[in-house]
């Protein structure tokens, strides 16, 4: 304000604006800083909150225990059971795929029409969402391929879902294989795919196993695409074949919170299940940022 | 001896001998020859896994489509898209999916509105301003949110933010567009907040040296100069993070209230898309009028993230930023 009332009185105008700005900068930066701590903050407060809500429901007997008393008592042990099923099993269908396709793509393909159309295609899967897998799975998996609600179709479902993020891992972690390893096989006489298999496979696998870590997180904590293809609200066995239905940590809070016939008396249970799944699904994803963080460095 | 010598080198009609005598394995299919044929087979098996992608993608669009396509015997297309009237286990049943519709856009644009802003404001912190040590806090702290189960979100939704809304606005019930909206912004934030930082980040760094040096302050450099070259990629952002927030069903499904009304405010209850779809599947008869209006509920989700993943690509493509020559 001085600058612009002294305006043509020499020196003092530019440095009046000067303070001006600077004071308009300070101003700016407050709501950027504002803005970023707003989300931390709104994540610090859902995590505290289910810790602080949860941890009393959490015992060795919830963890370890099936329901009972139609769901009103007892634990989550078959949730956890079938999370752990599902997620790893779609681990394992995604990481064999999608390290296949991140080889080709990275390693084989020449860049093109073939290679734009599969990129295309990759993309465009990871943009899907969830719920829209679980329609595929219900007409394909469960209905064409008549494998029933079954953890298969769930394994199945939640693999084709996870898939982008390990192809995208995995070719991450393929380019970051220096060159020189690939020449110096090849001019050892090692033929493409034993150079690829015995040198750069080797030398990529803590990428890629990262890309894998990081699919489990995000196939554990999946509903929508299981809840037509895979899990039920109670079975009361453990699931013993490929063809069983399962319960599932994120159907279960869903149907206990919503769905349910007795959410009031639920909700310590809810909130349990809850405390679980995100201390599985921000536990295995920290490890994979942390982990990822070691090999940058 | 030396295993890498090949046939093209010693030709195979006068060298066969004598390379069979130096090295007996080159032609047995045991060496080199054998890894050779080894190398086209698995060439062929990675071909098809990587292909699958594309096949699985076309699969999806075929069977939503062949599942989809019945309900229009039923209901031709325009009344299907702007019926007014959602009662699909009515007797007669009517699919007006306009409702449905409306719910889903007004969630999305108002979530947006919040997550866009908010997003990309942490990205500019987190990239331009933030010092190392707070920003190996804040990129790990965006990549956990993106991290959290959608049921969790949805959960804390309907036990926290309901009750809270309730009371504040004194409102008939918590769960309602403006919950959803909030929810599906904080989910939405680290898709815009990533992608954008990337942007700014890939600006190159004479461009804000220059400003700087040309007497412009850091705020006048982020403004003038660092937005305007990112701003393709922070538009990419943006419209990946609306592409996430109208798919986004365990949130909308347990926070936006459920009720198939055309909303008139932002606290009206509504049900979009996603949560129409998972919530009545299980009850819909299989094959029947119901089952076949949700998988067209399905295909037009499909449509709408594949058009804005689509558009997304394009201007990431378009505008890609290379050095500071395309400014």
């Amino acid at each position: 304000m001085d600058g612009l009332k002294r305006g043509g009185f020499g020196d003092d105008a530019p440095r009046g604006r000067a303070r001006f700005r600077a004071w308009k900068q300070g101003l700016a930066f407050t709501a950027l800083r504002f803005a970023a701590l707003i989300n931390c903050l709104a994540l610090a407060v859902i995590v505290c909150f289910l810790f602080a809500n949860g941890w009393k429901a959490i015992s060795w007997s919830f963890i370890t225990q099936p329901p009972v008393n139609s769901m009103t008592q007892g634990g989550i042990f078959p949730c956890i059971v079938g999370t752990f099923l599902l997620s790893l099993g779609a681990m394992a269908v995604a990481l064999a795929l999608g390290t296949a396709s991140a080889i080709y793509l990275h390693e084989y393909a020449r860049p093109g029409l073939l290679v734009k159309a599969i990129k295309f295609g990759v993309n465009n899967l990871a943009g899907i969402p969830s719920i829209v897998f679980g329609l595929f799975g219900l007409a394909f998996f469960v209905t064409w391929f008549k494998f029933g609600v079954s953890l298969l179709s769930g394994i199945l479902t939640l693999g084709i879902l996870i898939l982008p993020i390990l192809i995208g891992s995995a070719e991450e972690a393929l380019a970051a294989v220096p060159q020189s390893y690939r020449e110096a096989s090849l001019a050892l006489g090692a033929s493409r795919w034993q150079t690829i298999y015995g040198v750069v496979l080797p030398a990529a696998a803590p990428g890629i196993l990262t890309g894998a870590i990081l699919g489990v997180g995000r196939a554990a904590g999946e509903t929508a695409a299981i809840m037509f293809t895979a899990a039920v609200y109670f079975i009361p066995h453990l699931p013993g074949s490929l063809f069983d239905q399962v319960m599932a940590l994120p159907y279960h809070i869903y149907v206990l919170a919503s769905a349910g016939t007795q959410i009031d008396l639920t909700r310590p249970i809810q909130y349990g299940t809850a405390l679980v799944l995100i201390v599985l699904v921000l536990g295995t994803n920290l490890a994979a940022i942390l982990y990822r963080a070691k090999l940058r460095r | 001896m030396f295993p890498f010598i090949s046939s093209r080198i010693i030709a195979p009609e006068k060298g066969e001998a004598a390379v069979r005598a130096r090295c007996p394995d080159i032609l047995t299919g045991k060496g080199f020859l054998g890894s050779r044929k080894k190398d086209v087979v698995v060439r062929l098996l990675l071909f098809a896994t990587a292909l699958l992608s594309l096949l699985i993608l076309a699969a999806i669009l075929i069977f939503l489509f062949v599942e989809g396509a019945p309900i229009l015997k039923r209901v031709s297309v325009g009344a299907f898209l702007f019926g007014k009237e959602w009662y699909p286990t009515f007797e007669p049943p009517s699919f007006g999916i306009f409702p449905l519709l409306a719910a889903s856009v007004g969630v999305t644009v108002l979530s947006t509105l919040i997550s866009a802003p908010l997003g990309v404001m942490t990205a500019i912190y987190i990239a331009e301003i933030a010092a190392p040590w707070v920003r190996n806090i804040l990129k790990p702290a965006v990549e956990l949110i993106a991290a959290l189960p959608s049921v969790v979100i949805g959960f804390f939704g309907m036990v926290v933010v309901a009750p809270f809304l309730q009371e504040t606005f004194d409102l008939p019930t918590g769960l309602n567009l403006f919950n959803a909206s909030l929810m599906l912004a904080f989910m939405s934030i680290p898709t815009i907040c990533t992608i954008s930082e990337d942007a700014i980040r890939s600006v190159p760094g004479d461009l804000r040296e220059g400003s700087l040096a040309l007497g412009a302050t850091h705020l006048e450099t982020i403004l003038r100069v660092v937005i305007p070259a990112s701003l393709s990629g922070i538009s990419t952002a943006a419209i990946l993070g609306i592409s996430r927030s109208i798919g986004e069903t365990m949130v909308v499904l347990m926070v936006a209230g459920g009720a198939a009304l055309i909303p008139e405010s932002v606290f009206d209850p509504v049900r979009p898309i996603p949560a129409s779809i998972a919530a009545e599947m299980a009850e819909a008869p299989f094959r029947g009028d119901h089952y076949h209006a949700l998988f067209a509920l399905g295909v037009i989700l499909f449509l709408f993230t594949m058009i804005f993943n689509m558009i997304a690509a394009y201007i990431a493509g378009k505008h890609k930023q290379v050095g500071a020559a395309t400014l």
